[in-house]
């Protein structure tokens, strides 16, 4: 069982955090992932930094034209994470857009992924379809579980086809927007969040987009597995470093 | 045969597709259902046909050009897409666009600009139907192309820069993309090249293939015959491009020739030619040649003409290169500056930058004395007064 699995089999919610790799400093990237597991994080998305990530709001882009201003590149990331599985043990998800992956070449991405203990992606610009025909055999050669979005906008026959070619959970992308862009849930997202429950769906579902605090968190988990949070650990980052991660973390729960 | 057209997933050979997040698929699916059948829908096309007729001023004229002709030794027939409403091929798209989103019920419209043609275009049409236009402009572009910001301004659209990144037209693609996400219902994208996720490419060439419809009409009653030698057009992302070539794809006779922007040089690091410095790739939603560094960031191109300044190039036009059926030229900043002087002087029509680049193919290529070449003369030059000021101390 991969450890995605294992962690979604557990009976708590789960917390998962997003950061972008190579921010604010190029060589963070461990720093944060021992300090976010120490702080009892369930697991982590650590964001391969793109020029043009078009599912992104503000915070995200600023911080990867940092990162990549900083030097961050797949090689430098993987170079990176090399030994990171002799210290920690929550599952890894890597997130990016999908061209730097095409660049590495895929196979090659995804059997470094596997060398390093990577368990999973989200790749937002990947549609199902071209993942379920073209790049599954080789993700899953790897032992890699692919993640993908749902949003208020998806048909419910389209929801129960990414589904069934779920390994792990799906991503609920909690309204119709890029990242960071939400001020709380309202009754939309209410009726969205019990319309997904109602279909009792296989894979567990993790909610991400607009979660930056206690409150939200709450919200977000009543009916689903776990919640991602991004924008607002990043704003975190920026505005007090990386020294106070316990800090960021026991707002939340 | 149709070897050259898009296959119903939106490919081009290897390039194509939509290659877009899931908040974007119910938008970007319910055009591609759709979009076929209103486009061949009797009231659609007449509407259409009536406004690029009473509106565009169509059909524009194919010239022959004789004395650009005599100096080349060669037959050069001008099709003079200059001579549409805005000055450029642009609202061919735009008019097609503006009657999908109206029949999509869409009632606002998004849109990105580099040099502010597309923007002009949209927001033209938008005021036209009475709709609410938010152009999308990287705030660099606001400051270099500040005439089209006002004309904009004035046909009543809003103008928002575009912050992120490089502050250019992939930026401004970006941020009207990040829209279109937070706006899925009411909100039409109107894409002006012919680039983007499946249907849009085809969809855009389609809109354009009326140039080379007209092409094919008037050169039969001018030269007897509906097939030239040559079709020779510029390509940025490569609309004028796709609607030159549309109707002669499949028409193995006609020679099909593509002149990109090299800048300073191909090899200088400041250049536009996605052809010669392009790898496969992922830009705006479709797979395609892209300027990117190793690692698979997008790269910043250049050019002295903002129509061309674009690190991608169309998927129909990536597969034209790959599979040879394209016949593809770089040329630089300077020899396109040269053959748009050449043109004003030889024929007493100032062309836009795109245009002097596809202009400049003659400089390239020695054609026969008995060749028939039409090449689209995409836009005019008046909003380039400032650069061949510039460049020639006018």
């Amino acid at each position: 069982m991969n450890r995605i699995q294992q962690r979604l089999a557990q009976d708590q919610k789960l917390l998962s955090i997003y950061f972008t790799a190579g921010y604010p400093a190029l060589n963070d990237t461990v720093k944060i992932i021992q300090d976010l597991e120490k702080n009892g994080v369930d697991m982590i998305e650590i964001g391969l930094p793109f020029s043009d990530p078009l599912a992104d709001g503000p915070t995200i882009q600023e911080s990867s034209t940092a990162a990549l201003k900083n030097g961050m590149t797949s090689k430098v990331l993987f170079e990176q994470l090399k030994d990171i599985r002799q210290s920690v043990s929550i599952p890894l998800i890597l997130m990016g857009y999908f061209n730097p992956m095409m660049q590495y070449g895929i196979e090659a991405f995804c059997a470094k992924c596997q060398e390093i203990g990577i368990d999973g992606l989200i790749i937002p610009d990947l549609p199902v379809a071209e993942y379920h025909e073209q790049y599954q055999e080789t993700f899953e050669k790897y032992g890699l579980i692919n993640v993908f979005l749902i949003t208020p906008q998806t048909s419910d026959e389209r929801i129960q086809f990414i589904d069934s070619v779920s390994k792990g959970f799906i991503y609920m992308v909690s309204s119709a927007s890029v990242t960071g862009a939400t001020s709380g849930f309202g009754t939309a997202q209410e009726a969205y969040f019990e319309r997904i429950a109602q279909m009792n769906l296989d894979a567990p579902q993790i909610v991400g987009f607009g979660i930056k605090d206690e409150e939200t968190f709450q919200q977000a988990t009543k009916t689903t597995k776990g919640a991602i949070i991004g924008s607002a650990f990043i704003k975190h980052l920026t505005d007090h470093g990386v020294d106070t991660i316990d800090q960021f973390v026991s707002t939340i729960r | 045969m149709n070897s050259y057209q898009a296959d119903e997933k939106g490919y081009y050979g290897d390039f194509g597709g939509a290659y877009i997040p899931e908040m974007l698929y119910p938008n970007v699916e319910e055009l591609r259902s759709q979009y076929l059948n209103i486009m061949s829908e009797p009231s659609f096309q007449e509407e259409f046909n009536q406004l690029l007729k009473d509106y565009v001023g169509r059909p524009t004229p194919l010239y022959h050009a004789k004395r650009l002709s005599e100096k080349y030794n060669t037959k050069v027939y001008l099709k003079r897409e200059d001579l549409c409403h805005t000055g450029a091929h642009k609202v061919n798209n735009t008019i097609g666009q503006i009657l999908m989103a109206k029949r999509l019920g869409k009632h606002r419209i998004i849109a990105e600009t580099g040099a502010g043609q597309h923007g002009v275009a949209t927001a033209t049409v938008c005021a036209l139907m009475g709709i609410e236009c938010i152009v999308y402009m990287g705030a660099i572009d606001i400051k270099r192309q500040a005439p089209n910001v006002a004309r904009m301004k004035m046909l009543g659209a809003e103008v928002r820069p575009a912050m992120s990144g490089s502050r250019t037209l992939k930026d401004a693609t970006n941020e009207a993309i990040r829209d279109w996400i937070n706006n899925p219902v009411d909100t039409h994208y109107i894409i002006g090249s012919a680039i983007g996720p499946h249907p849009y490419p085809d969809m855009v060439s389609r809109f354009q293939s009326v140039i080379s419809e007209e092409i094919k009409t008037q050169l039969l009653e001018k030269e007897g015959k509906a097939l030239p030698d040559y079709v020779v057009a510029c390509i940025g992302g490569g609309s004028n491009a796709a609607g030159t070539y549309y109707h002669f794809l499949d028409e193995p006779s006609v020679g099909i020739i593509a002149v990109e922007a090299a800048g300073k040089g191909v090899h200088s690091g400041e250049s536009a030619a996605t052809s010669q410095l392009g790898k496969e790739g992922i830009i705006h939603g479709c797979k395609t040649l892209l300027m990117q560094t190793p690692d698979g960031q997008i790269t910043e191109p250049y050019s002295i003409s903002a129509g061309l300044d674009y690190p991608g190039v169309g998927p129909l036009h990536a597969h034209l290169y790959r599979s040879g059926r394209g016949e593809f030229y770089s040329v630089t900043d300077d020899a396109a500056m040269t053959a748009g002087l050449e043109l004003s002087q030889l024929e007493g029509i100032i062309p836009a930058i795109e245009s002097s680049h596809a202009l400049a193919v003659f400089h390239e290529k020695q054609f026969k004395p008995d060749d028939i070449v039409v090449l689209n003369l995409s836009g005019r030059g008046d909003k380039d007064l400032n650069t061949y000021i510039e460049y020639f101390k006018l």
